[in-house]
Parts: structure tokens; sequence; C-alpha cells
């Protein structure tokens, strides 16, 4: 009679376990999810400011077609891109092509001190700085997320119940320095 | 992190505890000295704490940007500020705070508020006017930290109650001074208001004397480590700790003097609001200290 109390309460502690071990789960999934949104969203707004910051370049600088294009198909190629990596690989042209374009745009003086220019610039900039931290965020989701789905006990629910471990989102890392002074760096900044 | 949060929450059931603890015992003494019997004081006075501790809940934030003077600024208006807050608030993975600007020349900043769901941040005009991109940025993931920590919860309330405290001494004072003054000559007709003044004159004094004390409280509530701890937690979001250091050298040089510094709010603020600039080790400001020296801060976030 003790030992079936005895089993029972096992089982019982067993599902208690599961129970809060599974929302957990569920928890680091929801967080992952809701950074790589995060991501998505300033992601779109980039793509949303470029056509803009542009048109506005080929008002002053009509002639430097090679950088429109060049910034054009990276935004054509990450929009359609899948996948955390495939996506990287496409942002990381991208801020490339960007800072081509503003190092063109340091060569025009009535460019630089356009507002509108410098409206689009800082609205890429805070963009740029979004998109890193919403990174950084997710990044830290997903490392949080595998090392449960890896580490025992919990592995076991995971695996039972096909919690799949996350990619990172590796953007390279550009270095963050004090952008006051030169216009051409704010892009870096990201 | 988890420890701080549930640490801050536990700090401010206290406080409102202390304070409706407190009044109700002057609500006693004065019914039980001046109405002869102190029930209907103790319940007057309850009612009173309740709703104060309520407000300051619900409104602290309110009251204390008021005090301050704060605006709240459009993305329009302020493109920078709102784009870092709403980096910082993305690292941290909370909603944006709602973003104020102080119209005071000292660089300084605050947040409020009672969670990350309902906060604010607030900065100096002289803040934004001097500060590039990373500066900005490591003196907003400062605030960020606080927010997450739910020091602005503590802050807050502190703030409201100790300065509902240090209001209504003032109140009470004046209009005992006021009434006694011009009622001298009517005294004999009323015994009423004879009483009333006295009643009013009372609680001016042991307001009086509990202002300084309020000063204390403060210093007691809101350790002085946090303020190190939110800007090694700021970093940490920022990723970039010469951002901070330089913001702190900035304001550590500024030659300007905060005009809306007072006890109440001092301990909400990224460093001491000084009273006169350059003077970081007057009595008074060491008496009412709730930051560690600015030197100090830089210090420690050189060796990290």
């Amino acid at each position: 009679m003790v030992g079936l109390w005895i089993v029972v309460g096992i089982v019982a502690l067993l599902v208690l376990w599961a129970v809060y071990a599974y929302n957990r789960l569920v928890t680091y999934r929801n967080r992952v999810d809701e950074g790589w949104s995060q991501i998505d969203v300033q992601l779109r707004r980039r793509y949303d400011l470029i056509p803009n910051l542009v048109e506005t370049v080929k008002g002053y600088a009509a002639h430097e077609r090679e950088v429109f294009e060049e910034v054009a198909q990276a935004r054509a190629a990450a929009i359609g891109a899948s996948g955390a990596a495939e996506q990287a690989n496409a942002e990381n042209a991208i801020t490339s092509g960007l800072r081509k374009l503003l190092a063109v745009a340091e060569n025009y003086p009535d460019l630089k001190a356009s507002a509108n220019f410098l409206a689009l610039q800082e609205e890429l900039t805070g963009t740029e700085s979004k998109i890193a931290y919403a990174r950084q965020y997710y990044n830290e989701q997903v490392r949080l997320l595998n090392t449960r789905i890896q580490s025992f006990p919990s592995s076991v629910l995971a695996g039972l119940f096909r919690f799949d471990r996350r990619e990172f989102f590796d953007i390279e890392d550009a270095a963050r320095g004090p952008v006051e002074v030169d216009l051409g760096s704010a892009s870096t900044e990201a | 992190m988890r420890e701080q949060i549930a640490a801050n929450k536990r700090k401010t059931i206290l406080l409102f505890v202390l304070a409706i603890a407190f009044t109700a015992l002057i609500g006693y003494a004065i019914g039980y000295l001046f109405f002869a019997g102190g029930t209907a004081g103790v319940v007057i006075a309850v009612i009173l704490a309740v709703v104060l501790s309520l407000s300051s809940y619900f409104a602290g934030d309110r009251l204390v940007l008021a005090s301050t003077r704060a605006r709240e600024v459009s993305a329009e208006e302020e493109p920078r500020l709102h784009n870092v807050v709403e980096g910082l608030a993305i690292a941290a993975g909370v909603p944006k705070p709602r973003v104020y600007v102080v119209p005071e020349q000292a660089p300084n900043a605050f947040a409020t508020g009672r969670d990350p769901n309902h906060s604010s941040v607030a900065v100096t005009q002289g803040l934004l006017d001097i500060m590039n991109r990373v500066e900005l940025e490591g003196v907003i993931g400062h605030e960020m930290s606080h927010v997450l920590d739910r020091d602005i919860l503590v802050g807050t309330v502190v703030a409201t109650v100790v300065g509902a405290a240090v209001l209504m001494s003032e109140f009470f004072m004046r209009s005992w001074f006021w009434s006694g003054g011009r009622m001298g000559g009517r005294r004999d007709s009323g015994g009423d208001a004879g009483i009333i003044t006295l009643v009013l004159f009372a609680v001016g004094i042991v307001l009086l004397i509990l202002a300084p004390l309020a000063g204390q409280l403060i210093k007691l509530s809101v350790s002085r480590n946090r303020e190190y701890l939110a800007d090694a937690q700021g970093v940490l979001l920022t990723r970039y700790p010469p951002g901070l250091i330089s913001a702190l050298e900035k304001i550590r040089d500024a030659p300007h003097a905060m005009k809306a510094a007072n006890n109440a709010t001092a301990h909400l603020w990224l460093d001491q609001p000084s009273r006169v600039p350059g003077d970081d080790t007057s009595r008074m400001e060491r008496l009412f200290s709730t930051h560690p020296p600015i030197q100090e801060r830089i210090d420690r976030l050189r060796e990290m």
C-alpha cells in the first residue's frame, strides 16, 4: 500500500515537472519568434527607406548609376531571401551598398546639407541600430532556447514535442564608435 | 535581475504600509488631542493615505514628469532621441517607453513609471544638445536598466509619497500662518476656528520635523549601489562602455546647475542634480546624496 502511494507520488511529481518544463520551453520559443518578428519589422523599414534615399541622392548625383544599381539589387535579393543565414548574407550586401551610397553623398555638399537627406540619414542610422539591437535580442533568446533544448532533462521533452534548435542571425559586426563628426561613418553604427 | 525586481516590489509594498501606518498615527494623535477620540481621526487618515498610495502607484509617473516640467515629444520633433529609445527597448525586449524632454540646460535624464509596460524616459534639453549618438545610447541604456529592474517603481513611489509629505507640511504651515494671522482678532467669537488653527499648526510642526527625515528615508530606500548596477546593465545592452563613459564625463564637466533640483526627485536622475555647477561635495548635497560620485562610476566602467 505504501509502495503504491510512493509510486503515485513520483508519477505526480514527474507530471508536474513536465508541465512546468514544457511551459518554459514554450515561453522561450515564443520569445525567439517575437525577436525574429522584431528583426523582420526593422529590416522591412530599411527596405522602405532605400528607394527614398536612392531617389534623394539621384537628385544631386544622377550619374553614380553603379551604386544605385548595387543597392537596388541587394534590396531585391534580401526581400526574396528565406532562412536566417541567407537573410543575413543579403542584409550584409545591403549594408555595404548603403555604405557606398553614403560615401558618394559625401562628395556633394548640397546633398549633405539638404534637410530631406539629413532626415533620411537619421532614419537609416536609427533603423540600422535597431536592426543591430533586434539581432542582439534575438540571438540571446536563441541561445537560451538552444541551451534548454540541449540540456538534460528538458532535452527529453524537447525531443518528444519537437522543439527544434534555431539558427543564430549573424550580420558582420561593424565597428561602433562616435559618429558625430564623419557623416560617412554614420551607417557603420549598425 | 529577477531578485532585483522582487526586492523592488517588496520595497514598494513596505513603503505603502509605512506611509499608511504613519498617517494613521498622526490621525489618531490629532483626533485624541483635539477632538476627544482617536477613531475618527484614524479612519480619515487611513482613507487619505490609501488614496495617496493608490494615486502614487497609478499616477506617480505623471506627477513626477509634471514636477520637472517635462514635455512629451513626438518622433518628428526628436527623431534621434526616439530612435535611440526604441532601439534600446528592442534590445531589452520591452515596449518602447514614452519620451519626454525637460527644458533644462544641465545634462541629465531619468526614467519613471510602474513597470515596463507603463514607463517613460525623460532627458534634459542640455543633454540632447551636447551628447552624440553613442553617448545618448549609453544614457538611455542606463535608464532602460532602471525600467527593467523596476527601480522606476520604487523611485516614483518614493518621490510622490515623500514629495506629498513635503508639500503637505508647506501647505499646513502656510495655512496656519495665514489663518492664524487673520483670525487673531476674531478668535474669541468662534472656538472652532481656534481649534482648527491649532490642528493645522500641530500637523505642520510634525511634518516640518519629518521633511528632513524624508530625505534620509529616500537615501535608505534607494541604494546608491543600484546606480552602479544600472551602469553595468546598461552597458550590457549597448555593448559599448565608452559611450556611457564619455556621457558621464560630459555630465561631470557641464557648467550648468539644475533648476528643477529638489529632494523629492533627486534620486530619480541619472546623476545627482547639482544646485551649484561643478560642486558635488557641498555639505547639503552630501547629506541628501543619492548617487555615488560620478568619477567613481566612470572608473568602474573603465575597469569593465
